[in-house]
């Protein structure tokens, strides 16, 4: 079971290495990648140092493109995947299905994962990309009960990798317009959710006010924590009840199901959050890389360390975590 | 310029359903979607009763296309599924890549629903070559972007083998959650939901804490707060769209039917409503309108 971590930056990169994770996932600093955010992510030469320090530990290097191509700039993601292979990355996470077909075409022994932003949620999906593309990895969106988690490891044959703890996407991932609706960007076509070039904050006499392209998304009293933005995680009026319709600011922690997961043979586990600091990166990586080691060495004894969630908990959205829809009770 | 109207996106009790595709049944419509597109818990009508309302639609005229589910987690959705892919005698409308990869395998036509992505013309190409015989545009996609695909030669060479089609009007489909945000709406689980949808019949209203109108809550499906509305739009979209579809509202769906007929060559132009938006046709935020 692989511990598979984020790295914006050269030195997130270093501290998931030094702090155990068996592989990392970066991206180009370009639209190509759902998290193209400002400072983040790797240019070429930068990328050629990553995989360099990457290797030289024995581990893996993984990158996503995994925006959607644009029709007139179709080129600058098939340069992506040039640059990529150039540069000798492990393995490429796509979602567009024109990519993975270039891919599929040009370099055939490329391995290839298939981005959570292609939101393959069941069997014949799944069947979709590994018939035609050859995709030997399959990154399962963050709507799935862990009893359907189950049935999809029992029924495929590509290997599977889910998200075991960071940002929590509640939506199906690569179907969701929401940002686009109220930004005009989103992060199928811009790699941005809830940019930050739309955020404002405003202080007023009772309360501090975040708006996104001028939606109030949320009002804070003074004992209250003001989270990021994200619309999802809004606080808004329904027939005159006022709560978060649709999540509250959390994250997804899935370390009770380690065990569960182990089990059902799923390949990966990925830590969201490409978009944070180095120390961040140091911090997760360091208990997930605990929390293996001991469901490798005895995984019917497994207990979650309350340090372990201690940690965990202090670096989440809104000090919350939840196991999100791996447990039907979320829904 | 054709017309479609969209599979109901909220759930209707039978009675209502039945009385809404007779009325249809009368309207100066093109093609007819039918299906449940949003929730697999949503038992009103089954594939027979779609079936039953199918053969009269076509009987009155209309092409009939049966659409599926966007969201498929469940072994039995995916068998649900198969049997509306395997239904013999009507176009399918895919909503997720598992209904292509089932309609393609059975060497069967099929639409791609909005909910594909599609967003380029080897994607497109593809596509095409599957079986795609109508393109429902991604909703958060502009004039722009269909034009630019469609002067690709790769699409080109293809125009004769596929319709376009776009969403023209109605609360725009923009996310699907394992969450049902009506059954928290109303403090219930997903698992004791008691259908309570079928109590709203638009969905519920989300707004903003200054009052604009940001979300609708449709089951696990999210909806733009705003309705999106392109009849002013309609005039210029000739060369590239061959089909409109209208998304149906409780009320109002055939007066719009009418009002988009009448402005087909900019005679007849609407002042939107407030509540209204256009945004994504003109390269915008999607909730805004000009």
């Amino acid at each position: 079971m692989e511990l598979l971590c984020p790295a914006g930056s050269l030195p997130a990169l270093k501290a998931a290495l030094k702090h155990g994770a068996d592989a990392v996932y970066v991206g180009l600093k370009n639209q190509t990648n759902a998290r193209h955010f400002t400072g983040l992510n790797f240019a070429e030469g930068t990328l050629q140092d990553a995989v360099a320090l990457t290797h030289a530990q024995g581990k893996k290097i993984h990158l996503a493109i995994n925006t959607f191509a644009h029709p007139e700039q179709w080129q600058h993601w098939a340069q992506a995947v040039d640059d990529a292979i150039r540069c000798g990355v492990d393995v490429l996470i796509v979602a567009d299905v024109s990519i993975l077909h270039y891919i599929r075409t040009s370099y055939p022994q490329q391995e290839v994962h298939l981005s959570v932003q292609a939101s393959a949620t069941n069997q014949a999906a799944i069947e979709f990309y590994q018939q035609q593309f050859g995709v030997q990895r399959v990154v399962l969106p963050r709507v799935l009960a862990m009893n359907q988690v189950r049935a999809l490891a029992r029924s495929t044959t590509v290997d599977l990798e889910v998200f075991a703890f960071g940002s929590l996407c509640i939506m199906a991932e690569g179907r969701c317009y929401l940002s686009s609706y109220m930004t005009g960007e989103s992060p199928n076509t811009a790699g941005a959710c809830s940019p930050a070039a739309y955020v404002r904050w405003e202080e007023k006499e009772e309360y501090l006010e975040s708006r996104l392209n001028n939606v109030v998304i949320d009002r804070f009293a003074p004992d209250e924590t003001a989270g990021y933005p994200t619309l999802c995680k809004g606080r808004f009026d329904v027939d005159g009840q006022r709560y978060h319709p649709l999540e509250e600011p959390t994250s997804l922690n899935t370390l009770d199901l380690l065990p569960e997961l182990y089990r059902e043979g799923i390949k990966s586990l990925k830590i969201e959050g490409r978009q944070r600091s180095p120390a961040y990166v140091a911090a997760i990586t360091k208990v997930w890389r605990a929390a293996i080691d001991h469901v490798l060495t005895s995984p019917e004894r497994f207990q979650v360390q309350s340090e372990w969630s201690a940690v965990l908990s202090s670096l989440s959205e809104g000090s919350q975590t939840t196991i999100g829809a791996y447990h039907r009770s979320w829904k | 310029m054709q017309y479609s109207l969209g599979p109901v996106l909220y759930f209707w009790p039978k009675d209502t359903m039945q009385r809404f595709y007779r009325e249809a049944a009368e309207q100066p419509l093109d093609t007819v979607y039918l299906g449940e597109t949003v929730c697999s818990k949503r038992r009103e009508l089954k594939l027979p009763d779609y079936m039953a309302l199918a053969h009269e639609l076509r009987e009155a005229g209309k092409q009939v296309c049966l659409s599926t589910m966007t969201l498929l987690e469940a072994p039995s959705e995916l068998r649900e599924l198969k049997r509306y892919c395997d239904n013999g005698d009507f176009l399918v409308e895919a909503n997720d890549m598992g209904a292509v990869q089932m309609l393609r395998s059975a060497g069967l036509p099929f639409v791609a629903g909005a909910a594909i992505n599609c967003y380029n013309q080897h994607t497109l190409a593809l596509l095409v070559d599957q079986g795609m015989t109508r393109w429902l545009m991604p909703v958060e996609l502009s004039g722009d972007w269909l034009a630019q695909i469609l002067r690709q030669p790769e699409v080109q060479e293809r125009r004769h083998l596929f319709e376009t089609e776009v969403f023209a009007f109605g609360h725009l489909p923009l996310a699907w959650s394992a969450r049902c945000f009506t059954a928290r709406s109303e403090n219930r689980h997903k698992d004791q939901c008691e259908l309570c949808c079928i109590r709203y019949p638009k969905g519920r209203t989300v707004t903003s804490q200054d009052g604009r109108e940001v979300f609708v809550l449709n089951g696990i499906q999210t909806q733009s707060g705003e309705r999106y509305n392109l009849v002013n739009q309609l005039p210029g979209m000739h060369k590239s769209v061959d089909m409109l579809r209208l998304s149906p509202e409780i009320e109002g769906t055939w007066e719009w039917l009418q009002r988009f007929r009448a402005n087909e060559q900019g005679n007849a132009p609407i002042t939107l409503a407030s509540n209204e938006c256009n945004g994504y046709w003109l390269k915008l935020a999607g909730m805004m309108q000009q």
